[in-house]
């Protein structure tokens, strides 16, 4: 009947047992969760491994880094722009602290700040994105438009804009930074959600009465979860990078705080002196973001089923 | 040129990969001029055998074994390019939907012409026209220039079927595969589809495979007629054979399974399910299905016997089916005695969509216990209407009356009583159940709104499972693994968990094959004696509504133009637009008692 008989017929090898005979008022179970299977299938995938490995090793140099560093990050330890030593395998920087230090406990901000940030950018975006689609009225025109105003302008100079009138804190970066991802997660949400809301099931959740809210959450919200999980790697990946210029530019940790992004910009006068105190970070952070960019571009290849086997 | 355009010799095509075949030992040929309609439920693999005409397999599949002859040539030993000159030119293909298989970019004359051009290269652009207005006549189309200039979305679904239908018979081929070619037509524009396609069969004598799944449609159309079960062709005979003197099981049973418009039926369905590919019984693969099974049909597949001229059928125990099985069920519709108690009334309804009038004063009663048909083709307004009863259409005037109180608009106003003694049930159980829920989830979620909640959820949604016969272990499963008639199942007990004094079907069956709709059309009867459930019953299908509506109202352009007792409208229609409808509908004749078996 229809064009995929055959590989209907395939796929469906579990329909068959449940018509029928009553096998007797046994409880039923009622939680199964199957985003994870996405995970599962992406975890398959070569660059979605490599991309965890990379994470994983960057993540432990910043989070047990500060335990293993020879020196404390403030200490001086020998000539300014020194180069290796023994005592300072990767020299000192422009002040005479040991690189390496500084290295390993300089990562821990920009992790968790970005995190922190992407968490409540994508989980404030999706909440629009999802009450504009469901909502299908003047909301979504505010919301959409107001979106569009966010959008005008480049993520950096809101950020920006808001350390220089609020101060270099930590908290105003998250929430800056979040508030800047927001209208891009909300129009890839609301595009998502839009053709789940026309679907019958969300009728019939009308027709009974559900809450707007358990609509939103209960009905729209797992069956975006596959970009809802691209998004949120794609935004972590723009966290790293913004985050890291934010430091770099000065207003994110303030000296003498180790920080990957304040030594690059500490260092980068006297780059051809003293390589390593710019290219140690360089390196951690550009890894870090090719690290997300692999695992969310695992995440979406299983996401619609592309698992690069099946294709040949 | 032989006798017969069409023959297939013991065609097998397989599942590359895997140890099964799709569909095996399919023998069959069609002489000219003649229709062969090939029946089969979904996944039967019977387009797999149209497309295997055309020299096409399926991304996933490849033939094993057997022949293709067409026109004395066999598919296999053609080359690509000889492949591509047959399709179009010897053997014409109708699709099943005009709406994807027409370019939507190109104009009618570009796309006609294209096919032209494919297949009479030599032909000068005046001889190309005047065959393209030809064609065009030849399905009653207009064939003057400003028709030619028009883009498929500016026709109607009939007008793109036979523009289709002009298609494949422009080149004037030998063989035509038509692959259920009404399945998304109203009956009426249906009625005048198959008249023409049977006209030019006759006319230009084509050897015409008519796939359907359809059985009123091919009896209307067909000379001979071939059903498929699982893959393979089970019995294959004349028309009047097939319909009047069935022999095997399966043919019998879905014969039974078919709703008739003068209502000698009550429509019984199939219980079980057609096996997959990968996985069918040993032995002959209808007989966990079948009454009369026994260790032989456990073992082989059964041999093609000859019962009569022309008529095989695949079982061993075709005499005694065509004994023992009745063609015809058992009861009748359920005639609930008038019970005075009205549950919901409309009055003076009015709706718009937008800015258009889509309801006009329609009026409405559906009594306690009572099934009301509401009958009209697609486009009349019975959907809205019945979004207006749910509360998931607010824009009417009018009003919608429970048991003589009136209600808001939208659901959402509505009291949680009101909510819950009105329960809509959609017409695809694809889309109406929330694909990340289990359908435990899914039916906890109503008994928790209606419902006293609490403990025991468990064991109360295996009860709501059990009710419409599916089994407490389909809780824990998503709705993609289940077939569409358990789907359906799963939407009807998601409403009676509710426990509502009215349901609302809006055309709950047709998007199931024609066992599973009768298995739920006995559902619905069932549950209506044990709960005291008021139906209002919405369907184009004119056939279905005489096993189970006490009350039939016809809707057109979006008024009521008849109501009455479901006997009397079928019987005695006063509106022209019912008579038209009733004309229009396909029917089956089928013998009436067991037909007289041969001796031996």
């Amino acid at each position: 009947m229809s064009d995929s008989t055959i590989d209907t017929a395939v796929d469906l090898g579990l329909e068959g047992a449940v018509e029928g005979a009553p096998s007797g008022p046994g409880p039923a179970v009622l939680q199964k969760r199957p985003w994870l299977g996405i995970l599962r299938n992406a975890l398959r995938l070569t660059r979605t491994r490599i991309g965890l490995g990379i994470v994983t090793f960057v993540v432990a140099v910043a989070v047990f880094g500060p335990l293993v560093a020879p020196h404390s990050p403030t200490a001086f330890v020998g000539i300014p722009n020194s180069g290796p030593s023994s005592n300072a395998i990767f020299g000192a920087d422009a002040l005479g602290r040991d690189v390496l230090s500084r290295f390993l406990h300089g990562g821990l901000t920009i992790l968790w700040v970005s995190a922190a940030a992407t968490l409540f950018g994508v989980g404030l975006g999706v909440l629009v994105g999802l009450v504009a689609a469901y909502s299908r009225n003047w909301l979504d025109d505010v919301l959409m438009r107001a979106n569009d105003v966010v959008l005008a302008f480049p993520q950096i100079i809101l950020v920006l804009l808001a350390v220089s009138a609020l101060g270099p804190k930590l908290w105003v970066i998250v929430v800056t930074v979040g508030i800047t991802h927001l209208p891009r997660v909300a129009r890839v949400m609301r595009g998502a959600a839009q053709d789940v809301v026309e679907r019958d099931f969300v009728k019939a959740a009308e027709a009974v009465g559900e809450k707007r809210s358990r609509i939103v959450m209960g009905e729209l919200l797992p069956n975006v979860t596959s970009p809802l999980m691209v998004e949120l790697g794609l935004r972590m990946t723009y966290s790293i990078g913004l985050v890291a210029a934010i430091s770099f530019l000065g207003f994110g940790r303030q000296p003498p705080a180790a920080d990957w992004g304040l030594m690059m910009n500490e260092n980068r006068l006297a780059i051809t002196v003293q390589p390593w105190s710019v290219l140690l970070p360089v390196l951690a952070i550009g890894l870090l973001t090719v690290g997300t960019n692999l695992i969310t571009d695992g995440i979406a290849r299983a996401a619609i089923g592309i698992d690069g086997r099946s294709r040949s | 040129m032989s006798a017969t355009a069409v023959e297939v010799r013991d065609l097998r095509v397989e599942l590359t990969g895997r140890n099964a075949d799709v569909v095996d030992e399919i023998s069959l040929d069609i002489r000219p001029g003649e229709v062969l309609g090939l029946v089969g439920e979904s996944g039967s693999g019977k387009t797999t055998v149209g497309m295997a005409l055309l020299g096409h397999v399926r991304r996933g599949g490849a033939v094993g074994g057997g022949a293709v002859i067409i026109d004395g040539r066999d598919l296999a030993h053609l080359g690509e390019l000889d492949l591509r000159r047959l399709r179009g030119g010897t053997v014409a293909y109708i699709p099943q939907d005009p709406g994807t298989s027409l370019n939507p970019a190109l104009r009618l004359r570009t796309q006609l012409s294209e096919m032209l051009e494919a297949h009479m290269p030599d032909w000068s652009d005046e001889l190309r026209v005047a065959r393209m207005r030809e064609s065009l006549d030849e399905v009653a189309l207009p064939s003057d220039d400003a028709f030619l200039a028009r883009y498929p979305h500016q026709l109607s679904g009939g007008q793109q079927q036979r523009v289709a239908i002009a298609m494949a018979f422009a080149c004037r081929p030998n063989v035509i595969v038509c692959d259920e070619p009404t399945t998304g037509l109203d009956v009426t524009t249906q009625a005048r589809v198959l008249a023409t396609v049977r006209e030019l069969c006759r006319s230009h004598q084509v050897a015409a495979l008519y796939v359907s799944h359809d059985l009123a449609v091919v009896a209307e159309l067909a000379d001979r007629v071939a059903v498929m079960y699982s893959g393979r062709i089970v019995e294959i005979g004349t028309r009047d054979e097939l319909f009047f003197a069935p022999r095997h099981p399966y043919t019998r049973r879905l014969l039974r399974a078919v709703p008739d418009l003068e209502g000698r039926r009550a429509v019984v369905g199939i219980p079980g399910h057609a096996p997959l590919p990968t996985n069918r019984p040993t032995g002959c693969f209808f007989h966990p299905r079948c009454d009369l099974a026994t260790d032989e049909c456990r073992k082989e597949f059964p041999p093609a016997f000859e019962v009569g001229p022309a008529h095989f059928v695949r079982c061993y125990h075709h005499a005694e089916a065509a004994r023992d099985i009745p063609v015809e069920g058992g009861a009748n519709a359920v005639h609930v005695a008038e019970a005075p108690e009205l549950v919901l009334a409309i009055h003076a309804l009015n709706a718009t969509h937008g800015t258009r009038h889509t309801l006009f004063d329609v009026e409405l009663e559906v009594h306690r216990h009572e099934c009301l048909a509401l009958v009209g083709e697609s486009g009349s307004g019975k959907t809205t209407l019945a979004r207006c009863v749910a509360g998931l259409h607010k824009d009417f005037t009018g009003e919608v009356l429970l048991r003589g109180t009136a209600l808001p608009p939208a659901a959402r106003k509505r009291s949680d009583s009101a909510r819950k003694e009105i329960q809509y049930v959609f017409q695809n159980p694809y889309a109406s159940l929330n694909p990340r829920r289990t359908i435990g989830q899914t039916v906890a979620r109503q008994l928790e709104l209606f419902g006293s909640g609490g403990k025991d959820m468990g064991r109360r949604v295996s009860e709501c499972l059990e009710r419409v016969s599916l089994s407490a272990s389909a809780a824990n499963r998503y709705p993609d693994e289940l077939s569409g008639g358990e789907r359906q199942r799963v939407a009807i007990a998601r409403a009676l968990a509710a426990e509502p004094s009215m349901m609302v079907c809006d055309e709950i069956t047709s998007a199931l094959d024609v066992s599973v709709q009768a298995a739920i059309i006995d559902l619905l009867r069932d549950l209506r004696t044990e709960m005291g459930l008021s139906l209002l019953f919405i369907t184009h299908n004119l056939a279905l509504i005489r096993t189970i509506a006490d009350r039939v109202a016809v809707m057109t352009e979006g008024r009521i133009v008849e109501t009455g007792p479901t006997a009397t409208v079928l019987e005695h229609p006063t509106a022209p637009y019912t008579r038209q409808l009733l004309a229009n509908t396909p029917s089956i004749t089928v013998a009436e008692g067991p037909a007289t078996a041969p001796a031996g």
